[in-house]
Parts: structure tokens; sequence; C-alpha cells
């Protein structure tokens, strides 16, 4: 079997989409993922596909991404289930709706205009199951919701078809430099080589950047997310709230996804999360307040994975700041979903061209240089 | 009830009656929660209050449950009826609800006595009203003396199918025909193993009841394909003898059973480990002598750790429970050990003959790994053949079907799909059950409302007051 040119760590979307832009340039890709595809945070999160709310730092990003979803077909060969209805930001209180106006002021400025203010009557006609004291939101019309295990699948076999080659079960145990390549070994005792390596590790990247001697700050979270069984449809866009943690979107079968990031506990060791109920009630709580209609809903499931939060919420995307031909793409923080087709995209062009038409900077991993030695 | 218990015992069968009543009367609070109104579990379901009257017409072997009820008022233990729990986390929290409201109940150490569910049979049309699992006839019957009207069929393999008809026939059903798909082949298994069998004590009353059974009923064996018709609701058995021509029975109803596995739903849920059992085809958690599980402080007891039936049951329930103690510092080893002895005996007694039951019973490949078009999951209605369609994408194991197809993702959490869904992926990759793995079930393993979830008392003192009032 031949080298590949490029070795990624981890079969996650982000690791997915950059073997997809790899072997679109025929660029031949290896990813070794420990586990199976989508196994973690891509396979289980709430699939939200937002611009609405995004650090500055990552809305060129969102917005570009946002473009590669709108033909996601195209690229993938596949729907992904993506669906485009909306998200928005409830706003309960006159100052949630004031700090509304204050976001969409704040992007306009930026050149951006996707997120926009909308009255209590266009909240209704948007969601008419939305709870009366709900006095507006904040609405980007053109976000929505995609399926994440279709869709990370989706992209491996799209780069599988292209020539990427994908090795499960391979848990990566060591990188070293050999000559101008990465050895890079796993644990069943194989080694391959290539002369890059892209780090997409999720909430276990940080072994890897401390291997290659730039240790991070990761923490490893287990967002909670929880599923009704079918009610009749009564609800489009994506409904998140201004002043409350809450995630909540129909899908067309019926079922309602609950979630927005209340944490329960991550083993990342034993590839576990345990969840807190107590949490999660909270969660119950607030959608029992924002959409009457659900009170009798069933809780059929409820679930959290495994994901890696950087200390400043977005995450690290970019070459290595201690060695050649390494570059990173992990840490994104519970809201990396949507911006898997067009980080894949980035970290092609830094390995084919060394550099992005997009402004990553704010990602670069050495931000952390002397938060991670102090810890 | 108590702020927090030495021991729970979750369900309220011969195992987890047993065990509760052991542990209280040896000083353990102990709380037995149950999602049945009435003590019994499934086997003496209805033990305290069935309305069949004539105790001729469920057997003796039913109204042994009596015999383990009364024993456990007397114990001291707490009971609580018509609990839902619906998790319990690593450090011993139980999730429960009760009145239409959620509540955490923290243990010191857990028995799982959550016994069997009876193995999916998937056959062409078994979605069809008035197709069930015998089980579920058999729970009409103890519970509101009920049986099916007009002209019964049943069709499968298994003691409890034989068991069901001779109580059917009792109460004066209608049974047309019984459809025997026990292979052929497996009597070549299970006869080495039948000297065992013959010791066991089950042998004169199963052959009594078999025997009066085949003289009622006309007994079709060697079934190799089974299906059923009907226009919105069952009407008739298509059904095939060995390599015969197709076969027509009309039928009301129709009556499926192709054995018991047990119910893993909550200890997967916790993280128990499990492993694949090739004699009873299923997956079963991984247990000890004690019935102690991969998990610290959770046991399981009785059916749920395997199938032994209910005397088996009954027996493991108080070796778990004498575990609890020991493990709760009640008791010391040797202790244990000692007052451990006549039910280990007894226990081995119980279980002899089983091997026999299962090689015997084991159901034919073609009911364990339908063909194309029969639907697997019910609750999202996917079929074996979308299942071995994911298996050519690459998809490897029940996880990444449930990601890909939703199958195991409904209300009833895989028990009606998972272990076919395992069997179709093992088959199509033409790899063991084992290797394929199973479902990572989640919480709430039972389904419950947003409005209780959301009544889940927060703060302490918050909980205090609930779990006192």
């Amino acid at each position: 079997m031949s080298e590949p040119d490029v070795i990624i760590v981890g079969g996650g979307l982000h690791g997915c989409s950059t073997a997809l832009h790899l072997a679109m340039r025929g660029v031949r890709a290896l990813v070794l993922e420990k586990d199976h595809i989508g196994r973690h945070a891509s396979g289980v999160n709430a699939g939200g596909v937002r611009q609405l709310g995004r650090h500055a730092a990552e809305v060129p990003l969102s917005v570009a991404s946002m473009a590669l979803w709108h033909g996601i077909r195209d690229l993938v060969d596949d729907d992904c289930g993506f669906e485009s209805h909306g998200q928005l930001k409830v706003a309960e209180t006159e100052a949630e709706l004031e700090s509304c106006r204050e976001r969409a002021a704040q992007l306009t400025a930026l050149g951006f205009t996707h997120e926009e203010v909308v009255d209590q009557a266009e909240l209704r006609r948007l969601v008419p199951s939305i709870a009366e004291h709900c006095l507006g939101a904040l609405v980007s019309r053109r976000d929505g919701a995609a399926i994440p295990y279709r869709t990370t699948f989706a992209f491996k076999r799209k780069a599988e078809s292209l020539g990427a080659r994908f090795h499960e079960g391979a848990a990566v145990a060591r990188v070293a430099r050999s000559g101008r390549n990465w050895r890079v070994e796993t644990a069943d005792g194989v080694a391959h080589e290539a002369p890059v390596l892209v780090n997409c590790a999720g909430a276990w990247a940080d072994r890897l950047a401390a291997q290659l001697g730039e240790p991070v700050p990761l923490e490893v979270i287990a967002p909670m997310l929880m599923i009704t069984a079918r009610v009749p449809p009564f609800l489009k866009p994506v409904v998140g709230a201004t002043g409350r943690t809450l995630s909540f979107k129909q899908f067309p079968n019926g079922t309602v996804l609950i979630g927005g990031g209340l944490l329960g506990r991550a083993y990342r060791d034993e590839n576990r999360t345990d969840l807190d109920f107590a949490k999660v009630s909270t969660n119950a709580r607030t959608v029992w307040d924002l959409f009457p209609i659900m009170r009798s809903a069933t809780i059929v499931r409820s679930w959290a994975g495994i994901e890696a939060r950087m200390p400043d919420d977005i995450p690290v995307i970019g070459p290595s700041g201690t060695e050649e031909g390494v570059f990173h793409a992990f840490g994104f923080s519970a809201h990396g979903f949507q911006l898997g087709p067009i980080v894949g995209r980035i970290t092609a062009d830094l390995i084919t061209r060394g550099a992005s038409d997009l402004p990553i900077d704010a990602f670069r991993i050495q931000r952390f240089r002397h938060t991670a030695a102090a810890a | 009830m108590k702020p927090r218990y030495d021991l729970a015992v979750i369900g309220a069968g011969p195992a987890g009656l047993t065990a509760a009543t052991l542990a209280a009367r040896r000083g353990l609070s102990t709380v037995l929660l149950d999602e049945q109104a009435a003590p019994g579990g499934q086997i003496y379901r209805a033990i305290t209050r069935s309305p069949v009257k004539n105790p001729s017409v469920l057997g003796t072997d039913y109204w042994h449950g009596a015999d383990l009820v009364g024993p456990f008022r007397d114990s001291g233990a707490d009971y609580l009826p018509g609990t839902a729990v619906w998790s319990v986390s690593r450090t011993l929290d139980i999730g429960l609800s009760r009145d239409g409201a959620a509540r955490i109940l923290p243990a010191r150490h857990v028995i799982l006595a959550t016994g069997a569910l009876e193995r999916p049979f998937p056959v062409p049309g078994w979605t069809l009203p008035g197709v069930m699992g015998a089980g579920a006839a058999q729970i009409l019957l103890k519970t509101s003396g009920l049986v099916a009207s007009g002209g019964v069929v049943m069709a499968g393999s298994g003691p409890l199918l034989w068991l069901l008809a001779w109580q059917y026939l009792r109460a004066g059903a209608r049974i047309d025909a019984i459809l025997d798909t026990t292979p052929r082949e497996n009597w070549r298994q299970a006869m080495p193993l039948l000297p065992a069998f013959a010791r066991s004590g089950y042998v004169g009353k199963g052959l009594k009841l078999l025997l009066e059974v085949r003289r009622k009923v006309k007994v079709i064996g060697n079934v190799s394909a089974l299906r059923a018709e009907g226009d919105g609701r069952v009407q008739s058995v298509v059904y095939r003898q060995g390599d015969g021509a197709e076969q027509r029975l009309p039928a009301d109803t129709l009556l499926l059973h192709h054995g018991v596995i047990p119910n893993i739903n909550l200890a997967n849920a916790i993280g128990c480990a499990q492993s694949w059992d090739e004699a009873q085809r299923c997956w079963v958690p991984d247990v000890d002598g004690w019935g102690a599980t991969s998990v610290a402080g959770v046991a399981i007891a009785g059916d749920g750790a395997g199938i032994g039936g209910a005397l088996a049951a009954e027996h493991r329930g108080r070796l778990t429970a004498l575990d609890a103690l020991h493990r709760l510092g009640a008791i010391d080893r040797a202790t244990r050990d000692r007052d451990a002895a006549p039910h280990r005996e007894a226990l081995d007694r119980a279980l002899r003959g089983r091997d026999f039951l299962d090689a015997l019973y084991r159901p034919g490949k073609d009911f364990r790994v339908p063909a194309d078009d029969t639907i697997v999951c019910r609750c999202e209605e996917v079929t074996a053949g979308q299942v071995r369609d994911a298996v050519k994408l690459g998809v490897s194991g029940p996880n990444q079907t449930k990601s890909f197809l939703r199958c195991g993702m409904g209300p009833c959490q895989g028990r009606l799909c998972g272990p076919t869904v395992v069997e179709v992926i093992a088959d199509a990759r033409g790899v063991s059950p084992a290797e394929v793995g199973y479902y990572r079930l989640r919480p709430p393993v039972k389904p419950i409302t947003l409005a209780e979830l959301a009544s889940l008392p927060k703060a302490e003192d918050e909980v205090a007051a609930v779990m006192h009032h």
C-alpha cells in the first residue's frame, strides 16, 4: 500500500472534511480513527447549522461554511438531512431584546447582515407555539439543522470515493519525526509515514499537541441532549433562548430535540459520559416555560457526547507553533458542526497553498503558550 | 420513603422479592421499586389479585409466587409499586417516576431484578393488529382473566409457548393450531444434554403438559417459514413445513413466541459490561457468582443476568442479597459463604437441565435473521433489507445503524429490534454477534414526560421534603 501525503488523526467531521478537501485536490489522505467515524461529538451533537450568535472571530468562517452547506449535496452527494428554516434566539424580556438589537448592530458594523431582530408578531409567525410572554427574537434566516452522523458519514464516503483512506479502530499511540516524514504508530503496532500530520482528534487532541511540544489547556466536556417521542409537527426553525441555555428543534419525523450545552460528566479514557439529571431537568423547565405545547411530550432518550472546549470558547485552527508539517483543527467548544465543511477547506488550503483566504489568526495555537505552561 | 436506602431492589419478580426479603430481614434498610401495581413480576404477575379464581387454570407453579409475597410483606422492606425506574447513575442515584412526578433516590447498593423479555420474533406481518407475543397474552390472562376470542394460532418454540397453550385450553380458549418452529437439527444437539434434563424435575411436569396440549390441539412441526396476512388485522397465517409447499390457516389471533432473553436495558444504560451468550443467543450482563456486575454497587439477580427460570431467579435473588449484606459491611465473608450454601445448592438444582432447553429451543436462523422486506424495528419501520444496505455502505455495528437508520431510536429503545439487528448485521458481515456488539442504551430507559422531568426536585432540601412526604 502506498504511503499517504497527509495523515489525519481523528475521524470526526473535521477530519473527514479535511480528507475530502485534500482528496478533491488529488492529495492522498489517510484518516486514523480510534473508534469509528463520527463516534463522538460529530455523530451525536444537536446538528445545528448555525451562524447565529457566533463569536466575532468565527463569523467569517461560519458565513463561508454556510455557503457550502447550501450546496452540501454537490459537495458530498448526500443532502445530509440539511434543512434551512432559520435559527432564532428568543428574547423573554425587554432587556434581552435590547441585547439582541446591540448584537445585530455589532454584526452590521462588521459588515455582516445575516442576523436581524424581529418583533413579537414576526416571532409568532415563525414560531406559533412560543409562549406568550416572549417579546421578539434575533433571527438568522438561512440557518438550519442537519443530521450529524449522516453528515460525517457522507463526508467520509465522498472522501473515500476520491481516494482518501480510513482506518477505523486505529488509536494513535505515538508520533515522531522520521527524516522529513511524520511517523505515526497506532496502538495495534501499525506505523504510517507522511510528510504532513493533521490533528483533528477532538477531545483527545491535547494529547497529540503535547507530544508535539505544544500543550494546550483543553477541557473535556459532555454537552447533554434529549429527544422526545413523535409529536404532531409544530415547529420549523431551530429555537434558542437569549437569557437561558436552550437549543430546541423538531425533526421532520416529529421527534423534538432538546439541548443547549448543559454539561454532564465525560470520561474520555472510557469513551463514556454520565448525565446529570438535575441539569437535564433545568432544560426541561426551560422548555416547559417557552413551549407549553411540549408539557405532555415523552422523553425517550438522553445522551451526551465527548467534546473539547478551549478556555476562550473558540477552536484551534492552523499550523503548529512548534513543528513543520503539522496542522491543528480541534477544540470547537460545542459549536463545531456548522464549521466542518469550511474548516476542511481551510486546512487543505494551508497544506496545499500555505495560506487560507479566510481570517484565522484568532485561532492560532500559540495563544495558549503561557496558559498551558502555567497549567 | 426514606431519604436514602442501604439497598434498592428494582423489580418485584421472584428474584427481586427474595433479594429484598432476605436483605430487609437481616437489617438493611431496603426498598423494592416496581413498575407494576402489585408484586409478582411477569411470571407471577398479579399473584395477589388475579381474577382467575380456578387455580388449575394457571397451574401450581404459578401459585407458588404467593409463597414469596407473604414473607416479603413481613420483611420490613419498603415497597413502592407503580414506580418506573428510568435511570441509575454510577453514583447509585436512582431516577424514578411515580404518580406523575420524577425523583432521584440515592442508594448504597442496587440490585437489578429486571427479568426477561420475549425474544423479538420478526416475521412478515408481525406488526398487524391481532398478532402479539405469547407473553403478552399470558399477562392478559393473569391480570384480567382474558383470553383471545375466535380462532387462535400459536407459533414458535419454547416452554412458555406450551405452558400458555395449556393455560389457554384450561381457560376455555380455542386454539386452532400450534406451528412448532423448533428446527429438527436442534434435537441432535440437545440429545446429549437430555440425561441431566431428565433428572431436573421439570421433565415429568413438562411431558404431562405437552401431551395434554398435543391431545387437544393440532401441532404442526418443523415449520420453516411463517407470515401473518390480513387487511387491517391478521386474518390468516401462511407457513411452510420443511421444504414443503405453502399452507394457509385462518386465524383471528396469532401468538408468537421464541423464548425469552434477559432484559438488559437498564444494566446496559448504567454501563454494566455485557457479553454475547452463544448458547442462548443473546447479550447478557457480565456477573460473578453473586450477581455483581462491572459497575461497583450494582448487582443483577434473576433472569436479567441470564435466563434460568423462576425458581433459579428466587435463589439468585437470595445470593445477591447476601453479597449486598457483605459488601455493605453487615456480614463478613465467611457468614455470607456459609449462609449462601443451601441457596447455591438449590440454584444448581433449579438450573439442572437448562442446557437441554437452550439447545432444543434455540430459534432457527431464518427466524433470527429475517428476509429483506421484514420489518425489524417497529418504532421506526426499518426493514432487514435496509439494515443490510447500511452494512454494504460500511456500517459495522448496531450503534451506527441507530445513527444511520434510526432503528433502535424509538420509544422501545431497542427492546423489539436490538437482538434482530445484531443478528442481521453479524450475518451480513459474516462475523459473530460478539464482534458486532450491541446498542449503547441511554437513559431514560423508560419513557418519562417532560413534565415529570421538569418536576425533578433541584436542591437538597427540596429533595428531602419530597422524600419525607
